[in-house]
Protein backbone atom coordinates (compact mmCIF):
# COMPACT_ATOMS: atom_id res chain seq x y z
CA UNK A 1 0.00 0.00 0.00
CA UNK A 2 1.05 3.52 -1.10
CA UNK A 3 -1.81 5.40 -0.82
CA UNK A 4 0.06 9.17 -0.62
CA UNK A 5 3.37 10.44 -1.33
CA UNK A 6 4.48 13.44 0.85
CA UNK A 7 6.22 16.30 -1.35
CA UNK A 8 7.13 19.14 0.80
CA UNK A 9 3.91 20.40 1.77
CA UNK A 10 2.02 18.65 -0.81
CA UNK A 11 0.33 14.95 0.04
CA UNK A 12 0.39 13.12 -3.71
CA UNK A 13 -2.61 10.71 -3.83
CA UNK A 14 -0.90 7.58 -5.12
CA UNK A 15 -3.98 5.90 -6.42
CA UNK A 16 -5.18 9.11 -8.41
CA UNK A 17 -1.57 9.08 -10.26
CA UNK A 18 -2.49 5.51 -11.14
CA UNK A 19 -5.80 6.68 -12.55
CA UNK A 20 -4.16 8.99 -14.52
CA UNK A 21 -1.88 7.11 -16.06
CA UNK A 22 -4.99 4.92 -17.06
CA UNK A 23 -6.99 7.40 -18.77
CA UNK A 24 -3.59 8.59 -20.57
CA UNK A 25 -2.55 4.72 -21.89
CA UNK A 26 -6.68 4.12 -22.41
CA UNK A 27 -7.26 6.88 -24.89
CA UNK A 28 -3.90 6.23 -26.99
CA UNK A 29 -5.17 2.93 -27.07
CA UNK A 30 -8.66 4.20 -27.82
CA UNK A 31 -6.86 6.43 -30.40
CA UNK A 32 -5.38 3.70 -31.95
CA UNK A 33 -8.42 1.05 -32.49
CA UNK A 34 -10.05 4.50 -33.91
CA UNK A 35 -7.60 4.22 -37.02
CA UNK A 36 -8.54 0.52 -37.75
CA UNK A 37 -12.53 1.10 -37.27
CA UNK A 38 -12.13 4.10 -39.64
CA UNK A 39 -13.38 6.34 -36.89
CA UNK A 40 -11.25 10.19 -36.76
CA UNK A 41 -8.80 9.84 -34.15
CA UNK A 42 -9.14 13.23 -33.06
CA UNK A 43 -13.22 12.86 -32.89
CA UNK A 44 -12.43 10.04 -30.21
CA UNK A 45 -9.84 11.51 -28.25
CA UNK A 46 -11.95 15.05 -27.67
CA UNK A 47 -15.07 12.44 -26.81
CA UNK A 48 -12.98 11.22 -24.09
CA UNK A 49 -11.72 14.26 -23.16
CA UNK A 50 -14.93 16.13 -22.64
CA UNK A 51 -16.48 12.88 -21.34
CA UNK A 52 -14.01 13.50 -18.54
CA UNK A 53 -14.52 17.19 -17.94
CA UNK A 54 -18.15 16.87 -18.12
CA UNK A 55 -17.56 14.03 -15.64
CA UNK A 56 -15.90 15.77 -12.91
CA UNK A 57 -18.06 18.93 -13.54
CA UNK A 58 -21.10 16.85 -13.06
CA UNK A 59 -19.83 15.27 -10.17
CA UNK A 60 -19.11 18.84 -8.10
CA UNK A 61 -22.36 19.81 -9.55
CA UNK A 62 -24.25 16.83 -8.17
CA UNK A 63 -22.28 17.65 -4.63
CA UNK A 64 -23.41 20.89 -4.68
CA UNK A 65 -27.15 20.42 -5.41
CA UNK A 66 -26.91 17.28 -2.29
CA UNK A 67 -25.75 19.84 0.29
CA UNK A 68 -27.11 23.20 -0.94
CA UNK A 69 -26.99 24.35 2.78
CA UNK A 70 -23.39 23.55 3.15
CA UNK A 71 -22.99 25.48 0.01
CA UNK A 72 -24.96 28.19 0.50
CA UNK A 73 -22.56 29.03 4.04
CA UNK A 74 -19.37 28.48 2.10
CA UNK A 75 -20.10 29.61 -1.28
CA UNK A 76 -16.12 28.99 -2.10
CA UNK A 77 -16.26 25.95 -1.54
CA UNK A 78 -17.91 25.01 -5.02
CA UNK A 79 -14.85 25.65 -6.60
CA UNK A 80 -12.71 24.28 -3.56
CA UNK A 81 -9.77 21.77 -4.93
CA UNK A 82 -10.99 18.97 -3.11
CA UNK A 83 -11.85 15.60 -4.26
CA UNK A 84 -13.31 14.97 -1.30
CA UNK A 85 -16.47 16.69 -2.59
CA UNK A 86 -17.56 14.86 -5.84
CA UNK A 87 -20.53 12.85 -6.35
CA UNK A 88 -18.81 9.78 -8.44
CA UNK A 89 -22.32 8.57 -9.44
CA UNK A 90 -23.35 11.69 -10.38
CA UNK A 91 -20.05 12.28 -12.76
CA UNK A 92 -20.25 8.75 -14.18
CA UNK A 93 -24.06 10.03 -15.36
CA UNK A 94 -22.32 13.19 -16.76
CA UNK A 95 -19.72 11.47 -18.13
CA UNK A 96 -22.35 9.33 -20.36
CA UNK A 97 -24.68 12.40 -21.21
CA UNK A 98 -21.67 14.32 -22.16
CA UNK A 99 -19.98 11.61 -24.58
CA UNK A 100 -23.87 10.44 -25.96
CA UNK A 101 -24.20 14.04 -26.72
CA UNK A 102 -20.43 14.46 -28.18
CA UNK A 103 -21.27 11.62 -30.08
CA UNK A 104 -24.29 12.40 -31.91
CA UNK A 105 -23.31 16.20 -32.87
CA UNK A 106 -20.27 14.47 -34.30
CA UNK A 107 -22.43 11.69 -35.89
CA UNK A 108 -20.16 8.65 -34.39
CA UNK A 109 -21.27 5.46 -35.37
CA UNK A 110 -22.38 4.29 -31.52
CA UNK A 111 -21.15 0.62 -32.07
CA UNK A 112 -18.00 0.99 -33.78
CA UNK A 113 -17.10 3.73 -30.99
CA UNK A 114 -17.89 1.33 -28.06
CA UNK A 115 -15.80 -1.20 -30.09
CA UNK A 116 -12.79 1.78 -30.26
CA UNK A 117 -13.61 2.79 -26.64
CA UNK A 118 -13.38 -1.11 -25.32
CA UNK A 119 -9.69 -1.21 -25.25
CA UNK A 120 -9.31 1.70 -23.36
CA UNK A 121 -11.29 1.17 -21.12
CA UNK A 122 -10.13 -2.56 -20.32
CA UNK A 123 -6.75 -0.93 -19.77
CA UNK A 124 -8.14 1.70 -17.80
CA UNK A 125 -9.82 -0.85 -15.47
CA UNK A 126 -5.78 -2.43 -15.18
CA UNK A 127 -4.95 0.87 -13.83
CA UNK A 128 -8.35 0.69 -11.10
CA UNK A 129 -7.23 -2.23 -10.03
CA UNK A 130 -3.30 -1.04 -9.28
CA UNK A 131 -4.73 2.43 -7.59
CA UNK A 132 -6.57 -0.33 -5.32
CA UNK A 133 -3.59 -1.78 -4.17
CA UNK A 134 -1.70 1.66 -3.93
CA UNK A 135 -5.21 2.92 -1.92
CA UNK A 136 -5.99 -0.24 0.56
CA UNK A 137 -9.68 -0.16 -0.77
CA UNK A 138 -11.11 -3.00 -2.19
CA UNK A 139 -9.75 -5.26 0.14
CA UNK A 140 -9.96 -8.58 0.91
CA UNK A 141 -12.36 -10.76 3.29
CA UNK A 142 -10.25 -12.38 6.33
CA UNK A 143 -8.37 -15.82 5.76
CA UNK A 144 -5.96 -17.97 6.83
CA UNK A 145 -4.61 -18.60 3.45
CA UNK A 146 -1.10 -18.57 2.65
CA UNK A 147 -0.99 -16.04 0.67
CA UNK A 148 -3.13 -13.93 2.66
CA UNK A 149 -1.85 -10.20 2.92
CA UNK A 150 -1.56 -8.05 6.79
CA UNK A 151 -4.12 -5.45 5.64
CA UNK A 152 -6.64 -2.73 7.69
CA UNK A 153 -5.52 -4.91 11.06
CA UNK A 154 -6.59 -9.02 9.62
CA UNK A 155 -4.80 -11.32 7.42
CA UNK A 156 -7.25 -10.97 4.24
CA UNK A 157 -7.46 -12.63 0.85
CA UNK A 158 -5.61 -10.25 -1.74
CA UNK A 159 -8.57 -8.95 -3.22
CA UNK A 160 -6.71 -6.27 -4.93
CA UNK A 161 -4.20 -8.20 -6.72
CA UNK A 162 -7.08 -10.94 -7.64
CA UNK A 163 -8.66 -7.85 -9.36
CA UNK A 164 -5.85 -6.54 -10.91
CA UNK A 165 -5.00 -10.09 -12.33
CA UNK A 166 -8.39 -10.27 -13.88
CA UNK A 167 -8.35 -6.67 -15.19
CA UNK A 168 -5.20 -7.83 -17.02
CA UNK A 169 -6.32 -10.76 -18.47
CA UNK A 170 -9.64 -9.10 -19.79
CA UNK A 171 -7.07 -6.62 -21.24
CA UNK A 172 -5.42 -9.58 -22.94
CA UNK A 173 -9.13 -10.91 -23.83
CA UNK A 174 -9.93 -7.71 -25.31
CA UNK A 175 -6.94 -6.90 -26.96
CA UNK A 176 -6.95 -10.13 -28.92
CA UNK A 177 -11.03 -9.17 -30.25
CA UNK A 178 -11.70 -13.01 -30.28
CA UNK A 179 -15.10 -12.00 -32.33
CA UNK A 180 -13.07 -9.63 -35.00
CA UNK A 181 -15.14 -6.44 -35.99
CA UNK A 182 -17.59 -8.01 -38.35
CA UNK A 183 -20.71 -7.27 -35.93
CA UNK A 184 -19.86 -3.19 -34.53
CA UNK A 185 -19.83 -3.09 -30.83
CA UNK A 186 -19.23 -6.89 -30.07
CA UNK A 187 -15.87 -6.19 -28.37
CA UNK A 188 -17.42 -3.47 -26.30
CA UNK A 189 -20.26 -6.22 -24.83
CA UNK A 190 -17.35 -8.70 -24.52
CA UNK A 191 -15.51 -6.70 -22.34
CA UNK A 192 -18.88 -5.77 -20.64
CA UNK A 193 -19.56 -9.16 -19.94
CA UNK A 194 -16.27 -9.94 -18.76
CA UNK A 195 -15.95 -7.52 -16.19
CA UNK A 196 -19.21 -8.71 -15.24
CA UNK A 197 -18.47 -12.14 -14.75
CA UNK A 198 -15.44 -11.00 -13.12
CA UNK A 199 -16.84 -9.23 -10.49
CA UNK A 200 -19.79 -11.57 -10.16
CA UNK A 201 -16.36 -14.11 -9.18
CA UNK A 202 -14.06 -11.56 -7.48
CA UNK A 203 -16.15 -9.92 -4.87
CA UNK A 204 -16.84 -13.51 -3.18
CA UNK A 205 -13.28 -12.62 -1.83
CA UNK A 206 -13.93 -8.91 -0.72
CA UNK A 207 -14.06 -7.97 3.18
CA UNK A 208 -16.49 -4.80 2.13
CA UNK A 209 -19.07 -5.97 0.38
CA UNK A 210 -23.21 -4.09 0.30
CA UNK A 211 -24.98 -7.26 1.71
CA UNK A 212 -28.58 -7.53 1.16
CA UNK A 213 -31.29 -9.94 2.21
CA UNK A 214 -30.27 -12.89 3.07
CA UNK A 215 -26.69 -12.02 3.06
CA UNK A 216 -26.84 -11.54 -0.92
CA UNK A 217 -23.65 -9.50 -1.62
CA UNK A 218 -25.37 -6.65 -3.52
CA UNK A 219 -22.66 -6.01 -6.44
CA UNK A 220 -22.95 -10.23 -7.12
CA UNK A 221 -26.37 -9.57 -8.27
CA UNK A 222 -25.82 -6.27 -9.96
CA UNK A 223 -22.73 -7.90 -11.94
CA UNK A 224 -25.44 -11.24 -12.94
CA UNK A 225 -27.75 -8.93 -14.20
CA UNK A 226 -25.46 -6.77 -16.04
CA UNK A 227 -23.92 -10.34 -17.65
CA UNK A 228 -27.24 -11.60 -18.76
CA UNK A 229 -27.95 -8.66 -19.95
CA UNK A 230 -24.67 -8.31 -21.76
CA UNK A 231 -24.93 -11.65 -23.57
CA UNK A 232 -28.49 -10.88 -24.91
CA UNK A 233 -27.46 -7.56 -26.46
CA UNK A 234 -24.54 -9.76 -27.84
CA UNK A 235 -26.93 -12.03 -29.76
CA UNK A 236 -28.86 -9.12 -31.01
CA UNK A 237 -26.45 -7.12 -31.71
CA UNK A 238 -24.45 -9.92 -34.05
CA UNK A 239 -27.41 -10.74 -35.92
CA UNK A 240 -28.84 -7.56 -36.77
CA UNK A 241 -25.14 -5.65 -37.34
CA UNK A 242 -26.52 -2.29 -38.31
CA UNK A 243 -24.26 0.69 -36.62
CA UNK A 244 -25.82 4.00 -36.69
CA UNK A 245 -25.03 7.30 -35.15
CA UNK B 1 2.02 -7.54 -33.41
CA UNK B 2 -0.84 -8.45 -34.93
CA UNK B 3 -4.57 -7.24 -34.04
CA UNK B 4 -5.87 -9.95 -35.84
CA UNK B 5 -7.57 -12.91 -34.33
CA UNK B 6 -6.59 -16.48 -35.67
CA UNK B 7 -10.34 -17.52 -36.40
CA UNK B 8 -12.14 -16.81 -39.15
CA UNK B 9 -15.28 -14.21 -38.74
CA UNK B 10 -18.40 -16.96 -39.43
CA UNK B 11 -16.46 -19.66 -36.78
CA UNK B 12 -15.87 -16.85 -34.38
CA UNK B 13 -19.88 -15.82 -34.64
CA UNK B 14 -21.41 -18.83 -35.10
CA UNK B 15 -22.58 -19.59 -31.28
CA UNK B 16 -23.88 -15.72 -31.53
CA UNK B 17 -26.47 -16.32 -34.38
CA UNK B 18 -27.53 -19.60 -33.45
CA UNK B 19 -30.33 -18.91 -31.23
CA UNK B 20 -30.75 -21.92 -29.53
CA UNK B 21 -27.06 -22.43 -28.66
CA UNK B 22 -27.06 -18.74 -27.42
CA UNK B 23 -30.05 -19.31 -25.35
CA UNK B 24 -28.44 -22.16 -23.84
CA UNK B 25 -25.38 -20.45 -23.41
CA UNK B 26 -27.03 -17.77 -21.05
CA UNK B 27 -29.22 -20.07 -19.31
CA UNK B 28 -25.83 -21.88 -18.10
CA UNK B 29 -24.69 -18.57 -17.37
CA UNK B 30 -27.31 -17.57 -15.34
CA UNK B 31 -27.47 -20.78 -13.35
CA UNK B 32 -24.23 -20.68 -12.24
CA UNK B 33 -23.86 -17.19 -11.71
CA UNK B 34 -27.20 -17.77 -9.14
CA UNK B 35 -25.78 -20.51 -7.35
CA UNK B 36 -22.40 -18.82 -7.25
CA UNK B 37 -24.24 -16.15 -5.50
CA UNK B 38 -25.64 -18.34 -2.90
CA UNK B 39 -22.62 -20.17 -2.45
CA UNK B 40 -21.18 -16.58 -1.37
CA UNK B 41 -23.61 -15.51 0.86
CA UNK B 42 -22.03 -13.87 3.96
CA UNK B 43 -23.29 -12.49 7.23
CA UNK B 44 -22.46 -9.13 8.49
CA UNK B 45 -19.44 -10.41 10.89
CA UNK B 46 -17.65 -11.07 7.61
CA UNK B 47 -18.05 -7.92 6.05
CA UNK B 48 -17.53 -4.09 7.63
CA UNK B 49 -21.15 -4.09 8.03
CA UNK B 50 -22.68 -4.81 11.90
CA UNK B 51 -19.53 -4.05 13.92
CA UNK B 52 -16.34 -3.88 12.26
CA UNK B 53 -13.24 -4.29 13.58
CA UNK B 54 -10.96 -1.36 14.76
CA UNK B 55 -8.98 -0.01 12.30
CA UNK B 56 -8.42 3.57 10.90
CA UNK B 57 -10.06 3.64 7.46
CA UNK B 58 -13.64 3.79 6.14
CA UNK B 59 -15.90 0.91 7.19
CA UNK B 60 -14.06 -0.13 10.39
CA UNK B 61 -14.49 0.90 13.77
CA UNK B 62 -12.36 3.93 15.16
CA UNK B 63 -9.61 2.64 16.91
CA UNK B 64 -10.15 4.10 20.68
CA UNK B 65 -7.20 5.87 22.72
CA UNK B 66 -7.46 7.96 25.55
CA UNK B 67 -5.03 11.50 25.75
CA UNK B 68 -4.42 14.37 27.80
CA UNK B 69 -6.91 17.41 27.09
CA UNK B 70 -5.59 20.75 27.07
CA UNK B 71 -6.94 22.40 30.19
CA UNK B 72 -6.34 19.41 32.04
CA UNK B 73 -8.16 15.87 32.44
CA UNK B 74 -8.03 13.53 29.55
CA UNK B 75 -10.30 11.81 26.70
CA UNK B 76 -11.44 8.48 25.80
CA UNK B 77 -12.57 8.32 22.43
CA UNK B 78 -15.17 5.22 23.37
CA UNK B 79 -16.83 7.66 26.06
CA UNK B 80 -18.05 10.11 22.93
CA UNK B 81 -19.88 7.11 21.72
CA UNK B 82 -23.80 8.38 20.60
CA UNK B 83 -21.98 11.90 19.06
CA UNK B 84 -20.70 12.51 15.51
CA UNK B 85 -16.92 12.85 16.10
CA UNK B 86 -14.66 15.03 13.69
CA UNK B 87 -11.36 14.00 14.34
CA UNK B 88 -8.75 16.28 12.80
CA UNK B 89 -5.05 15.21 13.27
CA UNK B 90 -3.02 18.39 13.08
CA UNK B 91 0.27 20.66 14.07
CA UNK B 92 1.43 24.32 14.08
CA UNK B 93 4.01 23.85 11.49
CA UNK B 94 1.78 22.58 8.95
CA UNK B 95 0.33 25.28 6.43
CA UNK B 96 -2.85 23.12 5.43
CA UNK B 97 -3.91 22.79 8.64
CA UNK B 98 -3.33 26.45 9.75
CA UNK B 99 -5.58 26.65 6.19
CA UNK B 100 -8.60 24.78 7.37
CA UNK B 101 -8.60 25.11 11.52
CA UNK B 102 -10.88 28.18 11.24
CA UNK B 103 -13.53 26.12 9.11
CA UNK B 104 -13.28 23.15 12.01
CA UNK B 105 -13.66 25.98 14.77
CA UNK B 106 -16.76 27.29 12.77
CA UNK B 107 -18.24 23.77 12.25
CA UNK B 108 -17.87 23.13 16.24
CA UNK B 109 -19.58 26.42 16.93
CA UNK B 110 -22.43 26.13 14.24
CA UNK B 111 -23.12 22.06 15.47
CA UNK B 112 -21.80 21.58 18.97
CA UNK B 113 -25.49 21.52 20.35
CA UNK B 114 -26.74 19.11 17.79
CA UNK B 115 -24.04 16.39 19.16
CA UNK B 116 -21.40 16.96 17.29
CA UNK B 117 -17.88 16.79 18.94
CA UNK B 118 -14.77 18.77 16.48
CA UNK B 119 -11.65 17.20 18.40
CA UNK B 120 -8.27 18.34 17.61
CA UNK B 121 -5.69 16.52 17.67
CA UNK B 122 -2.00 17.70 18.23
CA UNK B 123 0.38 15.40 16.84
CA UNK B 124 2.81 16.82 19.93
CA UNK B 125 5.26 14.34 19.12
CA UNK B 126 6.31 16.00 15.88
CA UNK B 127 5.38 19.60 17.35
CA UNK B 128 6.19 21.93 20.30
CA UNK B 129 4.07 22.46 22.77
CA UNK B 130 4.27 26.33 23.18
CA UNK B 131 4.07 26.33 18.92
CA UNK B 132 0.70 24.61 19.73
CA UNK B 133 -0.30 26.60 22.80
CA UNK B 134 0.60 29.48 20.21
CA UNK B 135 -1.71 28.08 17.24
CA UNK B 136 -4.73 27.37 19.46
CA UNK B 137 -4.22 31.06 20.95
CA UNK B 138 -3.86 32.88 17.33
CA UNK B 139 -7.18 30.82 15.91
CA UNK B 140 -9.15 31.60 19.08
CA UNK B 141 -9.75 27.96 19.34
CA UNK B 142 -12.94 26.72 21.63
CA UNK B 143 -13.02 23.48 20.34
CA UNK B 144 -11.43 20.67 22.86
CA UNK B 145 -7.87 20.01 21.78
CA UNK B 146 -6.04 15.91 23.21
CA UNK B 147 -2.37 15.91 22.84
CA UNK B 148 -0.17 12.87 21.07
CA UNK B 149 2.75 13.27 22.95
CA UNK B 150 4.32 10.10 22.11
CA UNK B 151 3.00 9.36 19.00
CA UNK B 152 1.41 6.14 19.84
CA UNK B 153 -2.33 7.33 18.30
CA UNK B 154 -0.87 8.56 15.11
CA UNK B 155 0.81 5.60 14.20
CA UNK B 156 -2.36 3.49 15.13
CA UNK B 157 -4.30 5.91 12.83
CA UNK B 158 -1.49 5.24 10.75
CA UNK B 159 -0.82 9.18 10.09
CA UNK B 160 0.78 9.70 6.44
CA UNK B 161 0.48 13.16 6.06
CA UNK B 162 -1.18 16.63 7.64
CA UNK B 163 -3.79 17.04 8.09
CA UNK B 164 -5.71 13.99 8.31
CA UNK B 165 -9.29 14.37 9.51
CA UNK B 166 -12.00 11.35 10.24
CA UNK B 167 -15.26 11.07 10.19
CA UNK B 168 -17.02 9.40 12.85
CA UNK B 169 -20.93 8.20 13.35
CA UNK B 170 -22.30 7.83 16.29
CA UNK B 171 -21.61 4.09 16.30
CA UNK B 172 -17.84 4.83 16.49
CA UNK B 173 -17.62 3.93 12.67
CA UNK B 174 -15.11 5.44 10.69
CA UNK B 175 -17.64 6.67 7.58
CA UNK B 176 -15.02 9.12 5.66
CA UNK B 177 -11.34 9.57 5.61
CA UNK B 178 -10.11 13.06 4.33
CA UNK B 179 -5.90 12.86 3.84
CA UNK B 180 -4.20 16.43 3.46
CA UNK B 181 -6.09 19.62 2.36
CA UNK B 182 -6.63 22.57 3.76
CA UNK B 183 -10.69 21.22 3.78
CA UNK B 184 -13.57 23.40 2.73
CA UNK B 185 -15.82 24.40 4.87
CA UNK B 186 -18.39 23.24 2.55
CA UNK B 187 -16.94 19.90 2.82
CA UNK B 188 -17.11 19.85 6.40
CA UNK B 189 -20.95 20.68 6.68
CA UNK B 190 -21.54 18.48 3.90
CA UNK B 191 -20.20 15.40 5.81
CA UNK B 192 -21.67 16.42 9.16
CA UNK B 193 -25.09 17.25 7.66
CA UNK B 194 -25.38 13.60 6.51
CA UNK B 195 -23.74 11.69 9.77
CA UNK B 196 -25.99 14.49 11.89
CA UNK B 197 -29.08 13.30 9.91
CA UNK B 198 -28.35 9.71 10.83
CA UNK B 199 -30.88 8.12 13.45
CA UNK B 200 -28.91 7.62 16.94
Amino acid sequence: MLPYLSIGPAVVPVPALLLLAGVWVGTGLAEGAALRLGLNRETLANLILYSLIGGVLGARLGHVLRHPAAYLADPLGVVALTPSTLWVDAGLAAAVITGWVYGQRHALPLRRTLDALATGLAAFLVAVGLAHIASGDAFGAPTDLPWAVTQWDARRHPAQVYETGLAIGILAIIWRRPLGDTAPGLNALLLVALTAAARLFLETFRGDSVLWVGGLRAAQVVALAVLVAALALMRAWAVAPKDAP
Amino acid sequence: MSLESPLPAPTRLIWLTDRRRWTALTGVVLAAGLLWIVLARADEAATTGGAPPPSPREGFSAPDFTLEVRGGGQMTLSELRGSVIVLNLWASWCPPCRAEMPALQAVHDDYADQGLVVLGLNTLFQDGLGAAEAFITEFGLTLPVVFDESGAVSLRYQLRAMPTTFFIDRRGVIRAVVVGGPMSEALLRAQVDELLAEAP
